[in-house]
């Protein structure tokens, strides 16, 4: 599953994109070190053959569904850890830009998500015990699924995770690890079960390949370690610089939300923006005295009414009121709408005459 | 998916696009890549339950699509079908915030409407700025801006690549998938081992490929680099359109205008 732009906080999504771009140069700068520069060109095809095959699909027997190749693991098979990172990456660009599937945010994430996962864990220290040096059908049949199932596993916790952590949704934990993971370790077997098809026709068509890329050590040998520590540096600095404005900057932006629509600013200054409104309201206002009720929930809502999560207890009583006060905003909302989409419609038809 | 050409043909829509001559597709690509990216991030950083206040950033996309004479039906329709996934999220936020936080006449609204209604706004928002910023620049100029914005090399390098064989490939993927279809009878034919013979084989193919791919501009002096087709730079243009977005970005951020706005024809000025 990919993840989308609309689920995820700035700070989850930031650290994600930091993480991602880190991994990327790490991989780049390693695949640039390779003297073999045939790989950027095949890299390159590669990742437009998974295009390809992603759209080709297959019957599943007995379901009556169909499916079709997620990738991953079989980029990393064919190309080894870093180049199938890179493209991976560049896939999930593509369709982050033209099929909108997840969003530019979310691009991190999804990166993650769905790169590192198979590439520096399920290949190395699954796919690649189980298979070993000279792999016959069988075994390259189960090291597929269990490195498939495992990547797809650890990625489905990780959006869970990302997820939760971005607090957009109101899914909890637990419900949402359990949505996930039977459908994820579903897809898993069928994504096994086609990878090994492929590699195993491969294998038997042009061994050579599957030979250099098991052959083809890389020059650390622990390029999980190394992935991991460029992750962790990275994650800690943007974590560190994202949290640090993030603990500033809400009390900022609900300091001028407040001043926005806050008692203090009833009696606030005559002049300025909201004396020349005041003013302009007064012949304006085609709903005049539109009255509404505040929410009960908003009065029982005392210090200390909340026990657990305290910071978002207090974020949704400031947001209660403001909502409980706001039929103006919606109204407000909904005349916002109706002259952005009237500017649009006469730009555009300025641009058509022009 | 409902038919392999039908995608291409989307695809390639949207890349035709990308030539338009307007004054916005010919501002530099990093100006506009810059722009998308504080767009997202102002959108994405409202809490949960902001509705009314993402509304005045629907200016951003309805400027983009108008200045840049974008056709407007074709991207609402690429919005819409998107919009069943984030509407799969959202549906569950219903059941579990049943707080009511605002009430119109007896009518309470809890607090999960309000933040599906919330992710729904953001999709809509997020996902046509990615759509819309690869309408008015182009793949490739959205890569060659990532390199100069310091993206590696070989990263972009690849990613054009990877464009500029994806129309090949999946014409030749759609080629043999409907060879197969057409020999298969009664679904009898289309299981996985013809799949993993007919994958392998675009496999190889793309394979060798690549091997003449590389030959040929190796023979044509292919140092790792690609050369631009129209030489841009980041001028004063690209700063006032980055810095005007920016602070509009900001200032909407910062301060509901919906709610001004509305509060102004209401009366009940905070």
């Amino acid at each position: 599953m990919h993840m989308a732009d609309a689920l995820l906080s700035p700070a989850v999504g930031g650290t994600l994109w930091a993480a991602s771009s880190g991994t990327i140069a790490y991989c780049s700068a390693k695949v640039r070190k390779d003297i073999d520069d045939r790989k950027v060109p095949l890299m390159g095809v590669l990742g437009a053959f998974l295009f390809a095959a992603q759209m080709i699909n297959f019957s599943i027997p007995g379901t009556g569904s169909s499916g079709h190749l997620g990738g991953g693991l079989l980029l990393t098979i064919l190309l080894g850890p870093h180049a199938a990172f890179l493209t991976i990456a560049s896939v999930l660009v593509v369709q982050a830009l033209f099929f909108a599937d997840g969003g530019l945010l979310a691009l991190g994430c999804n990166i993650f998500n769905l790169g590192l996962f198979p590439a520096f864990v399920a290949y190395p220290y699954i796919y690649k015990k189980i298979a070993g040096e000279r792999p016959g059908q069988a075994r390259i049949t189960v090291a597929a699924i269990a490195a498939a199932v495992a990547g797809l596993a650890m990625g489905a916790f990780a959006v869970v995770l990302e997820t939760v952590s971005s607090g957009i949704t109101s899914l909890p934990f637990s419900t949402f690890v359990v949505l996930m993971l039977p459908i994820h370790l579903a897809i898993g077997i069928v994504e096994g079960v086609v990878t090994a098809a492929v590699v195993t026709f491969v294998y038997k068509a042009r061994p050579e390949i599957l030979q250099g890329a098991i052959e083809a050590r890389p020059v650390a040998g622990h390029p999980l370690r190394n992935v991991l520590l460029a992750f962790l540096a990275a994650a800690l600095l943007t974590g560190g610089v994202v949290s640090w404005f993030a603990s500033g900057d809400p009390d900022g932006l609900e300091w001028s939300i407040a001043k926005v629509t806050g008692k203090d600013e009833l009696k606030g200054p005559e002049h300025g923006i909201h004396g020349v409104l005041a003013a302009l309201q007064e012949k304006i206002a085609f709903l005049p005295d539109y009255s509404f009720r505040k929410p009960a929930e908003t009065k029982s809502e005392g210090p200390g009414a909340e026990g657990g999560a305290k910071p978002e207890g207090d974020a949704r009583k400031g947001e209660g009121s403001k909502l409980g006060t706001s039929v103006s905003g919606i109204v407000g909302g909904l005349i916002t709408l109706v002259i952005v989409f009237l500017a649009g419609f006469l730009l555009k038809r300025r641009s058509q005459t022009a | 998916m409902a038919s392999i050409e039908g995608t291409i043909l989307d695809f390639k829509r949207l890349d035709q696009l990308a030539r338009g001559g307007t004054s916005l597709h010919r501002i530099d690509a990093r100006a506009k890549v810059l722009v998308a990216l504080v767009f997202i991030l102002s959108v994405v950083s409202f809490d949960r339950y902001a509705l009314t206040a993402l509304f005045p950033f629907f200016l951003y996309p309805v400027v983009i699509l108008a200045l840049g004479n974008l056709p407007a039906d074709y991207f609402v329709k690429k919005v819409v079908l998107f919009l069943p996934f984030a509407l799969a999220v959202g549906m569950l936020n219903p059941l579990f915030d049943r707080e009511v936080v605002v009430r119109v006449g007896s009518f309470g609204v809890t607090g999960g409407w309000v933040s599906c209604a919330s992710i729904l706004v953001r999709a809509i928002l997020t996902v046509s700025a990615a759509l819309l910023l690869v309408g008015v620049t182009g793949f490739p100029e959205i890569c060659r801006a990532l390199e100069r914005l310091g993206v590696p090399q070989t990263f972009a390098v690849q990613l054009l690549f990877l464009y500029r064989y994806i129309f090949v490939l999946t014409e030749e993927g759609a080629r043999s998938s409907r060879a197969r279809e057409l020999r298969s009878f009664g679904g009898k034919g289309l299981g996985i081992k013809s799949y993993g013979s007919l994958v392998g084989h675009l496999l190889l193919r793309t394979w060798m490929r690549a091997d003449r791919i590389h030959m040929a501009m190796l023979a044509r002096g292919f140092t790792g680099a690609f050369h631009a087709r129209h030489p841009s730079r980041f001028g004063g243009k690209e700063t006032l359109f980055l810095l005007g977005w920016s602070t509009l970005f900001l200032v909407l951020r910062l301060r509901n205008v919906s709610q001004l706005l509305g509060s102004l024809v209401t009366g009940t000025f905070p």
